[in-house]
């Protein structure tokens, strides 16, 4: 069962750009890939576009689709009205490439600036001892495919180029509550790096990243709310403050 | 003469091309031996085809069941590969796995836990405790994201000592490589060109180490990414290595069939590892009907005893629809061929029936949401459509399997799927990921100490070798020509898929050569319009290629091997001869085309022939083998 859809798709560089018309065929269960690969194979045979997958799984096919982030593999023909026209853009918050793909590396700075795993000392290969519930909070965040879906509509870095320098943006928070919640990591202040050196603080919890996530992460009540929570118990606590100042030496304890 | 060839060069020691779990274990271990190391990778950092391997890698640890150990391992890798298998791969696999998984949670990965906090482990096609370290069904994500993490890690920690992150260790995404460069015998570097602008690239360095991943977008139906073009193989061919037994596919048993967009995608074998049943279109378990003699003594004949073996393993012998992946992919074939198959041309696979819906969701999270989601089924109320698709060659780089140094090109290194010998004929589940720790780190370590061996003796890259690498990347845009490379490849894949896939002949395999040899041509014309910037339409001419030699090399292979075994079933020849278990196809490069070279495969030594009862060699090894010994 074949149909003929339209599409709008944004076709330019980092110079200009502008969106473009065309029809094209779609079949039963497809999905904005499929129909942007026939447009690509039958029409703009260089049309720019990432992708690997096609299963929701590596997080390549990041764009905007009618104005919202989404995977383009994930995303149902069905889903529209037949007669609708189906807008394609390249992701807002990143600066483009060429038509739908962008300059993505601003995360790949972001995850360089976050403290690696601190592996604990005492223990070989081998002698790690973790129960399933307490691994489970950190195998949440690690179910993320780094589509940055999530950095890509968080209004922080959405339309203020000038935040990157100190945000690290949602799928970094959830990064750092990942190692924070590793039963065995040995980092202690993440929490307190995450509020005074990634811009925690600039996070007005909107919630609009966990709509976002393909894996249906929950970055804001799971990871971004009880980093908030704690960072607030440790700096109004007196005590912690005290010990802290006393002991004179950050991070590893 | 290269005034007029623009290019950036750069110098390393070693050059990792992929970046998958091979490339990246292999890029660690080079780094730690002291050297400067460049990672390539095709597409972004942490994409790699890796990210979907689900189910889990295989080390025996024995966590779960302690009867388990290294021998048992070796032993059935070479059941699963039917003893084609490169033994000392497979003896080293089994040694150090375990040793590859436990450094990764040194490392920050999470795997799931058994109830005393280990490493779980699960069950697998062919393989005979659990033995799966997983992270539900997502472990290769896990794995890639682990050692993508390890990698930045290494640069914080070269940031500190050396004030730069990346003189050391640097990561170039979404860069190609399309030409290795020799110095005489010997590799003097790489050349490529980056996705993004199209511009060209330099590698000087005395080692490459190929880890490129599989083959797969030369079928039609087929579980992985855009990238697996075979570029690794097809690499090798031409600098003059050779590529072992490339006859042997796997076509994984169950992929999605439905919708059409999804045809191929995987579904995992923990579904049946979990006790998801097979069956066909008048509701029978049809697997009981296809157990082949090898394995009669090991898989369970009736439902009864199936069913008793999830809770009682010491007892029951395994279901059959855990037999090595080529069994079931054949028996789901024969099944949809004799009219028994589902509406859209699989058969059944259903899980519902044995687990309670929340458990599914927590040990199958991924394939819960890629049938809702793309398939509108729900897999805890409903059984899925499956059917095979092509996953995995066991074919690849013939290597050394101590240093994976590549036949006969020094400074060549392969490692992971695009080296060939570990899997015989057949791989089996979960061996995959543990492959590529062992040998990743293998490759790493032997490129290593080639080029400390070197020392300052180390090839020069020529301006010829340079102009020629020039040229060749350029062809698609200065060639006269009008042919549409998403067509070709359309039909390249048409070829492979009808006449060279699950079962074979003569006279099909002899014609798809003819047509590929067709194609051959026709690609020769391939243009490609646009600019340079980021053009698929450029990147695919050149990948297409590689598809091609990869493919011949599959036909010739398969059109060589007159018999049926693993991965390569035949139905002219439909038995195995252990005749033929002596050789080992190797596909060379004439420049023209590929030629096969029949290859004497080694016995066993003596301290493994042991690890089985001599019954069972008797089915595989010839009289005169047997009566001669081990080696």
């Amino acid at each position: 069962m074949s149909r003929k859809v339209k599409l709008r798709i944004w076709r330019g560089d980092a110079k200009e750009g502008k969106l473009e018309d065309v029809s094209v065929e779609a079949n039963e269960g497809e999905v904005v890939l499929d129909v942007i690969h026939r447009v690509q194979g039958t029409q703009m045979p260089d049309l720019a576009v990432r992708w690997n997958c096609k299963a929701g799984k590596c997080g390549s096919c990041s764009m905007e689709i009618n104005g919202k982030p989404r995977l383009a593999c994930m995303t149902r023909m069905n889903t529209f009205a037949e007669d609708e026209t189906i807008t394609v853009t390249p992701l807002r918050a990143f600066p483009v490439i060429r038509d739908l793909v962008t300059d993505v590396s601003y995360n790949y700075r972001k995850a360089m600036e976050i403290p690696s795993f601190a592996a604990p000392e005492d223990l070989k290969p081998g002698e790690y001892r973790m129960a399933q519930v307490d691994v489970e909070r950190s195998q949440e965040f690690r179910k993320c495919i780094e589509c940055f879906l999530c950095q890509d509509t968080c209004h922080v870095i959405r339309d203020h180029e000038e935040n990157k320098k100190s945000f690290a943006g949602p799928r970094f928070f959830i990064r750092i509550a990942e190692l924070d919640m590793h039963p065995l990591d040995r980092l202690r202040n993440r929490k307190q790096k995450a509020q005074e050196e990634h811009g925690l603080g600039m996070c007005n919890i909107t919630k609009c990243c966990t709509e976002v996530c393909p894996e249906h992460i929950k970055i804001t009540d799971n990871a971004i709310i009880p980093m908030k929570e704690r960072v607030v118990d440790v700096k109004y606590d007196p005590i912690r403050w005290l010990g802290s100042k006393i002991r004179k030496r950050e991070g590893i304890v | 003469m290269n005034n007029d060839i623009k290019f950036s060069r750069y110098n390393f020691d070693v050059v990792v091309i992929g970046a998958g779990g091979a490339g990246l274990r292999a890029a660690v271990e080079a780094r730690q031996a002291g050297l400067r190391v460049a990672i390539i990778c095709k597409s972004l950092f942490g994409k790699a085809h890796t990210v979907m391997a689900e189910g889990g890698a295989a080390a025996a640890m024995g966590n779960v069941n302690d009867n388990d150990g290294w021998k048992v391992h070796f032993r059935d890798t070479m059941r699963g590969g039917k003893f084609l298998n490169n033994w000392r791969m497979a003896e080293l696999h089994a040694k150090e796995s375990p040793d590859r998984i436990w450094e990764l949670e040194t490392w920050g990965a999470l795997f799931d836990r058994t109830k005393d906090g280990r490493i779980s482990q699960r069950n697998f096609g062919g393989h005979e405790y659990p033995r799966l370290a997983h992270v539900g069904d997502r472990t290769g994500l896990e794995l890639i994201r682990t050692m993508q993490q390890k990698i930045v890690s290494m640069q914080q920690s070269d940031a500190k000592e050396h004030g730069d992150a990346e003189k050391y260790l640097k990561v170039f995404a979404e860069l190609t490589i399309t030409e290795i460069l020799k110095d005489g015998e010997k590799v003097s570097g790489c050349y490529g060109y980056w996705r993004e602008s199209g511009d060209e690239v330099l590698f000087e360095a005395p080692a490459v180490v190929l880890a490129t991943g599989g083959i797969g977008k030369s079928f039609k139906i087929t579980s992985n990414s855009w990238e697996g073009t075979g570029d690794g193989h097809a690499l090798a061919l031409k600098a003059g290595s050779a590529l072992v037994d490339m006859e042997f596919v796997q076509f994984h048993p169950t992929g999605m069939v439905w919708p059409p967009s999804v045809r191929g995608i995987l579904v995992t074998e923990s579904v049946r590892g979990d006790g998801g049943v097979l069956t066909n279109s008048e509701g029978k378990r049809f697997m009981f009907n296809y157990i082949p003699e090898v394995f009669k003594d090991k898989y369970a004949d009736n439902e009864a005893e199936a069913d008793r073996w999830y809770k009682d393993q010491e007892n029951n012998r395994r279901p059959p629809e855990l037999l090595p992946r080529d069994e079931v992919a054949r028996a789901i074939n024969s099944e949809v061929k004799a009219g028994r198959g589902s509406p859209r041309g699989g058969v059944y696979l259903d899980v519902s029936k044995r687990l309670p819906a929340d458990e599914i969701k927590r040990r199958l999270p991924s394939m819960w949401h890629q049938f809702k989601e793309l398939a509108d089924v729900d897999i805890t109320e409903q059984p899925m459509e499956v059917g095979p698709t092509c996953h995995y060659v066991m074919g690849g780089v013939k290597v050394d399997p101590d240093t994976a140094a590549a036949y006969q090109v020094p400074g060549l290194f392969a490692a992971g799927e695009v080296a060939g010998g570990m899997h015989g004929s057949n791989r089996l589940g979960g061996n995959s990921l543990s492959d590529l720790l062992v040998f990743g780190r293998r490759a790493g370590a032997g490129a290593a100490e080639y080029v400390k061996k070197l020392a300052s003796n180390r090839p020069a890259v020529s301006d010829k070798e340079i102009a020629r690498a020039h040229s060749h990347l350029n062809e698609p845009f200065t060639r006269d020509g009008n042919e549409n490379p998403y067509a070709l490849h359309d039909e390249l894949q048409n070829v492979t898929q009808d006449l060279v896939g699950i079962i074979r002949n003569e006279k099909e395999l002899s014609d798809a050569l003819e047509k590929l040899e067709s194609i051959r041509k026709r690609a020769a014309q391939v243009k490609a319009s646009g600019g340079r910037a980021f053009n698929p339409g450029f990147h695919l001419a050149l990948d297409l290629e590689n598809m091609l030699l990869v493919s011949e090399s599959i036909a010739r292979s398969a059109l060589a091997r007159q018999e049926s075994r693993g991965g390569h079933t035949r139905d002219d020849y439909p038995k195995m001869d252990a005749n033929w278990r002596t050789i080992n196809h190797l596909s060379k490069w004439s420049g023209k085309q590929v030629e096969i070279d029949p290859a004497k495969s080694s016995m066993l030594p003596t301290e493994l022939i042991e690890v089985f009862e001599m019954d069972e060699l008797k089915k595989y090894y010839t009289e005169a083998e047997l009566a001669k010994g081990g080696n």
